[in-house]
C-alpha cells in the first residue's frame, strides 16, 4: 500500500504527521514530507485514519 | 526563394526562412503544398523520424501522436505561448513561418483523428495574436483551428496548467495522471504540442522521416531553433542542427564579445556549464544536460553568476503558482538564501548553509516541476561558480559589472 | 405526556450539541487544539459529536411526529412550513434539519466527492445553526423560562465568539504561512 500526498489540497493542518509520525514528518512550513517506502501491514489500519482525518482529503492510501 | 532551400540537409533554413514569409502565395512559392495525408501513413513517419518535443521536455513525438490517436474525439493545442522571458525561438517562429506552422496544426489534427485545434499565444504578443488571427482568415484548410491568446507567465505553458486554462479555469498546473494526453480540453484526449514541433511535423509530412533525420544525430536527429544570449554580438533566435558545434551557433551570432566564463543551457530551467563548454556541440549527449527549449545564455567573464541565478530563482519563486506549500514557500526562502550569498552581506554564510537542506526540501513535492526546475538551476550554479561562492563568503564579489545579463519581461 | 417532554428536552440537547458540533467545526478551520496536545482531537470531537447530534435530532423528531399534542406529521418533518401547528417555526426546524441531513450525507460520501461540493454544502452549517436557533425559540414552549433562555444565549454567545475569532482569518492557512504568500 502506498501514502500519497496532493500537494495542491494539502494546506498544511499537519493532523496527518499526528497520527501517522512514523511514515509523515512535517517540514518546516508544516507541509508533510511523506516516507515514500511501502506502508508496513502494522501501520496500514494508522494510515487509514490520517486519511480520513485529512480536512482537505490531501492524504490518500491507495494499493501501488 | 525556392524549395530548394529544403534540400540543403544541413541546417540553415528549414524551419526559419531568410525572410518572413506571411503571405500564404510567398509561403507555397518557397515549401510547395502539404500533401494529401494518411494518417496511419503519417504516425509512421513521425515515429521514425525520432522527432521529440521542441518545447523542452523532449518527449518523443510519434510515441505521444499515437497515444492520443487512441483515445475519442481527440483534439490538438499548439503552444505557441512562450512563457520563458528569455526564449524568443516561438516567437520569431510565428512571425517569419507561420504557416508552416498552421500546416503543423493540420496535419497532427489529421494524423490523430481530431476535427478541432486551437493554436495559442501569449496576450504579451498582441501583435502576433492579430497576425495568426488575420493569417487563419486566409487558410480555408484550417477553419477548424481556432486562436486563444492565454495570459502572462512562466507556467502558463505547462501543458495541464494551459489545457486548464482552455477548459476555463485558472493557467495553473493540475494534479497529473490524468495527463492532457488522456483527458485534457473537455475531457478529451489532448495534444499539447510546441509550434516549433508542429512545424517539423509540416516537413515530415512533405519530405519524410529520412530527410528530417539527415541532420542531427542519430539519437537527436533533425534541426532545431536556438535562443542565443549574453556575450554575443547579434543576440537572437538562429536555427542549426542537433550535435553542431557550438561554437559554430555563436559565430552565426556575430562571435564573443569577450570571454564567456559559464554557458546556461536550457534557459530558467535548465544548468549552468562551465564555459569550455562552448567547445562542446549541442546536444544532450555531449553536454551531459537536458537542452530544454534550447536558450543558451553565454555568460560573460565581468558578470557574477551569483547574482545572476539570485535573479532567475527570485524570478521563479514569483511565479510559482501559488498551489503547493512547499513550492510557494521553498522557492521564497531558496531566493532569499541564494540572494544572502549573492549580495555577500552578513548572513551569506548561514545562507549558504541552509541551501541543500532548503533544496531537498522542495525537490519532487509539487505538483509540477516547477520547484524541481529552480533546484536543479540552483545546483548547477552551486556546482559551476563554486569558486565565485567562497569568495563570497569571504565577503568579496569578483565581479566588475553586476547588471542583468538576462531580459525580465 | 412523557413524548412531550422528550421531544422538548432533547430538542434543548440537539442544539446545545449543534453548537457544539458548530464551533467545533470553525476551531477545526481556524486550527485549533488542545494547548498541549494533538489537534486531530478537535476534528475527532467535532465528527464524534455530530453523530451523537444526530441521534439526539432524530428523537426529537420522532417524538415529535409521534406525540398527539404536537400535531408534526411525518411530511412536515421532512418539508418545511407545512406543520400544521406554528408552521413557521416548526417549519424552520424543518429546514435546520434537511440541511443537516444533507451535511452528514455529503460528509459521510466524502471520498466519492469534489472539494468544492464538500465545502459548498458544509458551508451551509452557517444557514442551518441560526435557523436552528430561531427554531428553538419560535418552537420551544420553553422559551418564557429562564434556563431555556440562558442555555440559548450560551450557544448563541459561543458560536458568535468562535466566528468572530475566526473571521479575521479568513485565509485557509496559519497565520506564520499567510503572511508569506503573495496575495
Amino acid at each position: 500500500m502506498e501514502l500519497k500526498v496532493n500537494p495542491i489540497r494539502c494546506e498544511a493542518y499537519g493532523l496527518c504527521s499526528e497520527l501517522l509520525p512514523e511514515l509523515v514528518e512535517l517540514d518546516e512550513w508544516g507541509y508533510p514530507i511523506v516516507d515514500g517506502r511501502p506502508v508496513p501491514p502494522e501501520l496500514v489500519r494508522d494510515a487509514r485514519r490520517a486519511a480520513a482525518m485529512c480536512p482537505r482529503l490531501a492524504l490518500t492510501l491507495a494499493q501501488r | 526563394m525556392s524549395a530548394l532551400a529544403l534540400e540543403s540537409p544541413r541546417v540553415a533554413t528549414r524551419l526559419l526562412p531568410r525572410r518572413a514569409l506571411t503571405s500564404h502565395a510567398s509561403y507555397l512559392e518557397a515549401y510547395g503544398p502539404l500533401p494529401r495525408l494518411d494518417s496511419g501513413r503519417l504516425l509512421d513517419e513521425i515515429e521514425r523520424s525520432g522527432l521529440s518535443g521542441r518545447g523542452g521536455a523532449g518527449f518523443p513525438t510519434g510515441r505521444k501522436l499515437r497515444a492520443v490517436a487512441a483515445g475519442r474525439s481527440p483534439v490538438v493545442v499548439a503552444n505557441g505561448t512562450e512563457g520563458e522571458p528569455a526564449s524568443a525561438k516561438d516567437k520569431v517562429l510565428l512571425a517569419r513561418n507561420p504557416h508552416l506552422v498552421i500546416d503543423g496544426v493540420v496535419a497532427a489534427a489529421a494524423a490523430v483523428g481530431a476535427d478541432g485545434a486551437v493554436v495559442v499565444v501569449s496576450r504579451a504578443d498582441a501583435a502576433g495574436y492579430a497576425r495568426l488571427e488575420a493569417l487563419l482568415r486566409e487558410r480555408p484548410d484550417a477553419a477548424h483551428v481556432g486562436l486563444e491568446a492565454a495570459p502572462e507567465g512562466f507556467l502558463t505553458g505547462e501543458e495541464s496548467a494551459l489545457v486548464h486554462w482552455l477548459n476555463g479555469g485558472p493557467a495553473k498546473p493540475t494534479m497529473t495522471p490524468p495527463r492532457p494526453f488522456e483527458r485534457g480540453v473537455n475531457g478529451r484526449p489532448t495534444l499539447v504540442q510546441n509550434v516549433e514541433t508542429l512545424a517539423n511535423i509540416a516537413l515530415i509530412a512533405r519530405r519524410g522521416a529520412s530527410w528530417f533525420r539527415k541532420p542531427g544525430t542519430d539519437d537527436e536527429p533533425g534541426s532545431v531553433l536556438v535562443t542565443l544570449l549574453g556575450a554575443v554580438r547579434t543576440p537572437g533566435v538562429s536555427e542549426t542542427e542537433l550535435g553542431a558545434p557550438i561554437a559554430e551557433v555563436v559565430e552565426r551570432h556575430g562571435g564573443l564579445t569577450e570571454r564567456a566564463q559559464a554557458l546556461l543551457v536550457g534557459g530558467y530551467f535548465g544548468s549552468w556549464l562551465p564555459g569550455s563548454a562552448l567547445g562542446r556541440r549541442l546536444s544532450r549527449t555531449a553536454l551531459g544536460v537536458s537542452l530544454g527549449a534550447r536558450t543558451l545564455v553565454a555568460l560573460p567573464a565581468r558578470s557574477c553568476g551569483l547574482v545572476e541565478t539570485a535573479r532567475i530563482v527570485r524570478y521563479l519563486a514569483g511565479q510559482s503558482a501559488g498551489q503547493c506549500g512547499p513550492c510557494v514557500f521553498g522557492l521564497g526562502a531558496l531566493a532569499s538564501a541564494i540572494e544572502s550569498v549573492a549580495a555577500c552581506d552578513d548572513r551569506a554564510a548561514h545562507s549558504h548553509a541552509r541551501l541543500a537542506r532548503l533544496s531537498e526540501q522542495i525537490a519532487g513535492r509539487g505538483a509540477c516541476a516547477h520547484p524541481d526546475g529552480a533546484v536543479r538551476l540552483l545546483a548547477s550554479a552551486l556546482d559551476i561558480f563554486a569558486g565565485e561562492v567562497d569568495a563570497h563568503l569571504d565577503g568579496v564579489c569578483t565581479a566588475t559589472d553586476t547588471r542583468s545579463v538576462l531580459p525580465w519581461s | 405526556m412523557t413524548g412531550w417532554y422528550l421531544m422538548r428536552a432533547t430538542g434543548i440537547v440537539s442544539l446545545v450539541l449543534f453548537t457544539l458540533v458548530t464551533v467545533l467545526g470553525i476551531a477545526t478551520a481556524a486550527r485549533l487544539g488542545p494547548r498541549r496536545g494533538p489537534r486531530f482531537v478537535t476534528l475527532g470531537l467535532h465528527r464524534s459529536m455530530s453523530l451523537l447530534a444526530v441521534v439526539f435530532i432524530g428523537i426529537h423528531v420522532t417524538t415529535a411526529i409521534l406525540d398527539p399534542y404536537a400535531h408534526v406529521s411525518a411530511l412536515a418533518a421532512i418539508v418545511p412550513f407545512t406543520a400544521r401547528w406554528r408552521p413557521l417555526a416548526v417549519g424552520l426546524g424543518t429546514v435546520s434539519l434537511d440541511l443537516v441531513a444533507a451535511l452528514i450525507v455529503t460528509s459521510l460520501l466524502r471520498r466519492h466527492l469534489s472539494l468544492r461540493v464538500w465545502r459548498g454544502v458544509h458551508l451551509l452549517a452557517y444557514v442551518s445553526w441560526p435557523v436552528a436557533v430561531w427554531h428553538t425559540i419560535g418552537a420551544g414552549s420553553d422559551w418564557s423560562s429562564g434556563w431555556a433562555r440562558a442555555i440559548v444565549t450560551g450557544c448563541v454567545a459561543s458560536v458568535l465568539l468562535a466566528a468572530l475569532y475566526r473571521l479575521p482569518r479568513p485565509g485557509r492557512l496559519p497565520k506564520h504561512l499567510a503572511a508569506q504568500v503573495r496575495p
